[in-house]
């Protein structure tokens, strides 16, 4: 990373609950998060570990019964959380776009694709029709659609289109930070790789920061900084990519890395995870994953483990105890990519 | 390969879409010949609209083909007409569903679906033995203990559990083949390799063949024998599957697994961005469906459509370019 970079989001002690029933469900607990200009940043967990929900809480995008209960996001040093909504309008698509799951739900079908890049230029900057439609023509270009399918309807693209469309309209405005939510799920394995190279090189040229959020570790393997895993709410590893990969220290990240086979190197029975993801109305006491933990101990039952500084890397695991000097994460705060 | 259990002749079904002037026909597959042995377990691999789930669906007899025949045990399909003839075949070849969230009935107890099976399929089993039966399948998926899972409602249940339920309903009818469509993509990635393990431990002690449909290819070698690959309702290329996934011939096979990731490769950005459209099915001309976005079309793809050759031992391609696999293979896609 260039020395150009700066920081520019700060998620401190962030939490988000569910309240319905009276019995509040926190999906995301306690999560710190920085990010700073130009990095690629990917979240991983499996459903229900409340990757989505952080999201949307940077994003505010939340709606009841979620609410946010602790916490701040500080998008360049002003809290996205006690912004009104005509502030957020100005930072929403400008400075920060979202790129949703699904293409086939996130784009209107009734309408082209031309009609709503026009809505949303005009509902976030003054442009003239005539301006509109000269970036509508090179955003398309940018993620390699002809401008001719610019008054196409969503259906009448093919999936991988669809997902470059609006992707092609979180690029309107060049954001600083681009939020993506499992953007590739919908699209086989040829259409997946090139949309991810793209993505980065889009990222390269243009300069701006991701999240990425999926629950494929592999799929991000190659293209992101820095990884975090996370688990029935919490973050229980946060570091480089690549070490990650190589070292992984906590055994929920090595079992999701066992989870998969590979298509090279010697076939070998692989166990997967034992059970499943706790039910967060009712989270394990100790460590949440202890359940299922191949290592577990009577004290992971006794007391939820703290996020640990290991080398840079983050752990939330007691293994690690000893390795690091015990110390809290508001002190000791993985920054950006090497 | 062990003995025959399943075979296709040019099994081919299309599709009637649009109305009066403006009717086309969808070729979903064409032309397929296929085998499943005894024990077998077959994957059928492809991306999304490839065919892959019309082939089961024809297989399950949920349609019925355009053209062609599927032979089971040595006996031909298009003459099973009788309601009785269907039940003896469906209980034979039952069929797993991809989502595990809307195949079983939310209403009822785990042990209904399993027991309606058994009375419709198999008459041998005594009304007072069907309670054991059930149990002996739970058993056998893994889902213990059984006689306190068969009482769960199934929102009680994981989605590992659900779809393990859909194998123990599978079961209950002793089949041959269980025709599985993308059994474990809905599931979560800690529970998927569970499921596919359970898949091969009931090959081994039931003896029962699976047909494997998936667009993973990596969960493909984890339990498959062999492997057929399709693109656009061609079956393009087969053979077994450490043959087929360390030596792709056909250039959509190769393609197809350089896209696979893969964390345990080096890979650099700058490979190939292959950002080729979906390919045409309807109303389809003669030639290679895969000819527009191969690197090694030649004149003759667009002509002429290539069938299924043998290279090698068990092998089959359907390419004009593919050669025997040799070391000195032309340049390939596959960035392995």
């Amino acid at each position: 990373m260039n020395a150009a970079s700066e920081r520019i989001l700060e998620v401190r002690g962030l939490s988000v609950a569910y309240n319905s029933d009276g019995v509040p469900v926190v999906a995301v607990d306690d999560v710190d998060l920085e990010l700073s200009s130009r990095e690629f940043l990917a979240i991983v967990g499996e459903s229900g570990c409340g990757k989505s929900t952080l999201l949307f809480a940077i994003a505010q995008l939340l709606s009841p019964p979620a609410e946010i209960v602790g916490g701040e996001v500080l998008f360049r040093g002003r809290n996205m959380v006690s912004l009104s909504r005509s502030e957020l309008r100005s930072i929403r698509w400008r400075e920060l776009s979202v790129v949703m799951q699904s293409a086939m739900n996130a784009l209107n079908p009734v309408m082209t694709v031309a009609t709503q890049m026009r809505d949303a230029c005009k509902a976030h900057a003054d442009m003239s029709d005539a301006e509109i439609e000269a970036r509508s023509r090179e955003v398309l270009r940018l993620v390699s659609i002809d401008p001719v399918h610019l008054h196409s309807y969503p259906h009448q693209l093919s999936g991988g289109m669809r997902q470059r469309a609006m992707i092609a309209m979180a690029l309107l405005f060049t954001p600083d930070l681009v939020i993506m939510d499992e953007p590739t799920s919908a699209l086989d394995v040829v259409a997946q790789r090139s949309l991810m190279v793209q993505i980065k090189q889009l990222q390269e040229q243009l300069g701006f920061a991701v999240i990425f959020v999926t629950h494929d570790m592999s799929l991000v393997s190659h293209f992101s900084d820095r990884l975090m895993v996370m688990y029935a709410g919490q973050v229980v590893e946060l570091g480089a990519t690549r070490n990650l990969f190589e070292r992984p220290l906590h055994p929920y990240t090595r079992g999701l890395l066992e989870a998969f086979p590979s298509i090279h190197g010697p076939r070998v029975h692989l166990l997967g995870i034992a059970g499943s993801p706790p039910d967060l109305a009712r989270p394990p006491a100790g460590c949440r994953f202890s359940p299922r933990c191949p290592e577990a101990e009577e004290r992971c039952l006794a007391s939820p483990p703290a996020l640990l500084d290991t080398d840079g890397c983050l752990v939330r695991c007691l293994l690690y105890e000893q390795a690091s000097a015990r110390t809290p994460t508001t002190e000791a705060r993985a920054g950006g990519a090497p | 390969m062990s003995e025959e259990l399943v075979r296709t002749e040019r099994l081919t079904r299309h599709f009637r879409i649009g109305r009066m002037l403006s009717r086309r026909t969808l070729h979903a597959v064409d032309d397929v010949d296929l085998s499943i042995g005894r024990g077998e377990i077959v994957a059928l691999v492809g991306e999304s609209g490839s065919g892959k789930s019309t082939i089961a669906r024809l297989l399950a007899l949920v349609y019925r083909p355009t053209r062609g025949e599927i032979y089971f045990e040595g006996r031909p399909l298009s003459g099973v007409r009788r309601r009785r003839q269907r039940l003896a075949y469906s209980g034979d070849v039952p069929m797993v569903f991809q989502d595990p969230y809307s195949s079983i009935n939310p209403a009822y107890r785990v042990s209904h679906g399993i027991v309606r099976g058994i009375a419709l399929h198999r008459r041998d089993v005594l009304r007072r033995q069907r309670q054991k039966e059930v149990e002996r399948v739970l058993d056998a998926v893994g889902l213990v203990p059984a006689a306190e899972m068969r009482r769960k409602f199934p929102y009680e249940l994981s989605g590992g559990q659900r779809q393990r339920v859909g194998f123990a309903q599978a079961l209950a009818f002793r089949p041959k083949l269980i025709i599985a469509d993308e059994p474990v993509s809905m599931l979560d990635v800690s529970i998927r390799i569970g499921v596919l393990n359970l898949m091969s431990e009931l090959r081994a002690r039931e003896g029962v063949s699976f047909l494997y449909i998936t667009h993973d290819v990596a969960s493909a070698r984890y339990i498959a024998d062999r492997v057929l690959v399709m693109y656009a309702g061609h079956l393009v290329e087969e053979g077994p599957t450490e043959d087929v996934l360390q030596r792709p011939l056909h250039p959509y096979t190769q393609l197809l697994l350089s896209a696979v990731p893969d964390p345990r490769a080096e890979l650099g950005i700058a490979d190939a961005t292959d950002v080729g459209e979906p390919p045409k099915v309807v109303d389809p001309k003669e030639g290679c469906r895969f000819q527009p976005r191969c690197p090694f079309a030649v004149a003759e793809c667009a002509a002429v459509t290539p069938v299924l050759r043998h290279l090698g031992p068990g092998r089959r391609v359907a390419c004009h370019v593919a050669e025997a696999d040799t070391e000195e293979r032309p340049g390939t896609l596959a960035a392995v």
